[in-house]
């Protein structure tokens, strides 16, 4: 039963997730942290992390992730085979239609209307990680008296790094994990 | 590419050694690919590769797994289909499985915790960063439809918590009917 929910999780991850990169962020969200609760948002934000440092594709690699973690090898293994089957189908049909008619229009059309829809849910969903980084809670709402100072500036600084030198995201994520892990540590060491 | 079993390894090792290597998702792996095939092996031409490129990045799902299906469905039918979708999995799939064992075992080791949680906040850098570059291209356009896609998406996922799927589906049927609609004058029109 379990095996059989995991596939179709992540049959459905696959099969909407359009655009590549992060597009598959919100979706993977939706079904493993508010539909079937496998993870924990902030084991969810883990899993980016790491997804983000390690090679291969976010859907795959959380497909894996949540597979080992549900069911052990097998479960990865069935994930993982849910997450790329759609793509085979689909990736079929398409190279048929392009061979036939090159330009498609109604791809195009739909891949436009697309764009910016996944654009937003994508920061919908980095609204909520950012949130639990910030407040250590899903959503901005109620006191801002526990704000992460540490995190907020992680994330200015991260952000200026990325934008104005161009940093690798890998290094930034070394970066604040080296620097943050270590404010953290030593503000636990000295409050006890 | 002739079938026998030396260019079936030799696709496996190919696919497997770029999904390996290429950190950072699916607009890394597409150029990535074509260096490998067009100019390493030159199995593949550039115009060819272009094409599959574009189906890959119109298809859903990882951009990386739908570009190695049709790498190698060029080069060696159904088969070498299989074989280069094998050698794109098999290293996020080693590498998230070793790492989600590790992950249960240490989560709650302190200095892991206070990594994880600085990595958090540089996560949500790379998310934002990512947002503001494909945020940017869609309000530079300046066209009323991508933007009213947008926030009728954020305000659906964010404020209402509908389903991505549901969101995806409209946003897509929409943007097709435009296309179709916007395409139909031009038909018409004598001379064109």
């Amino acid at each position: 039963m379990i095996y059989l929910q995991l596939f179709w999780s992540f049959f459905q991850i696959g099969l909407f997730s359009f655009g590549g990169g992060l597009a598959a962020l919100p979706l993977i969200q939706n079904q493993v942290v508010d539909i079937h609760g496998w993870l924990t948002l902030s084991e969810f934000a883990d899993l980016i992390s790491i997804s983000e440092m390690t090679p291969g594709p976010i859907a795959i690699n959380s497909a894996t992730f949540v597979g080992t973690q549900i069911a052990g090898l097998r479960g990865a293994l069935i994930a993982t085979f849910g997450s790329i089957l759609p793509a085979c189908l689909i990736v079929s049909l398409l190279a048929w239609l392009y061979v036939r008619y090159k330009e498609v229009t109604v791809i195009k059309g739909v891949l436009a209307g697309l764009r910016p829809t996944v654009m937003a849910l994508i920061l919908s969903a980095g609204l909520s990680i950012l949130a639990l980084s910030f407040l250590g809670q899903d959503r901005f709402t109620g006191n801002l008296m526990s704000l992460d100072f540490i995190a907020v500036i992680i994330f200015i600084a991260g952000l200026i790094l990325l934008r104005k030198l161009k940093i690798q995201p890998i290094m930034i994520l070394l970066g604040s994990g080296i620097i943050g892990g270590a404010c953290y540590i030593l503000i636990q060491h000295f409050a006890s | 590419m002739e079938r026998n079993v030396k260019n079936y390894l030799k696709l496996f090792i190919s696919t497997f050694l770029v999904s390996a290597f290429t950190f950072g998702g699916g607009y890394v792996i597409a150029p990535m690919m074509k260096k490998k095939f067009v100019e390493e092996l030159r199995c593949i031409d550039e115009e060819e590769m272009l094409n599959i490129i574009a189906i890959a990045q119109s298809s859903p799902g990882a951009i990386a797994v739908n570009t190695s299906i049709l790498v190698g469905w060029q080069l060696m039918g159904i088969l070498g289909a299989l074989v280069s979708i094998l050698g794109t999995v098999l290293p996020p799939l080693i590498i998230l499985s070793v790492i989600s064992l590790f992950y249960s075992a240490v989560r709650n080791n302190t200095v892991v915790n206070a990594l994880l949680k600085g990595m958090m906040a540089g996560v949500c850098a790379v998310i934002f960063d990512v947002l503001i570059s494909m945020g940017s291209k869609i309000v530079v356009e300046k066209k009323l439809l991508p933007i009213l896609l947008m926030l009728f998406a954020f305000l659906a996922h964010y404020i209402y918590r509908v389903n991505v799927i549901y969101i995806i589906l409209i946003c897509g049927t929409i943007g097709a009917l435009v296309s179709i609609y916007e395409s139909k004058p031009e038909r018409d029109k004598p001379g064109r």
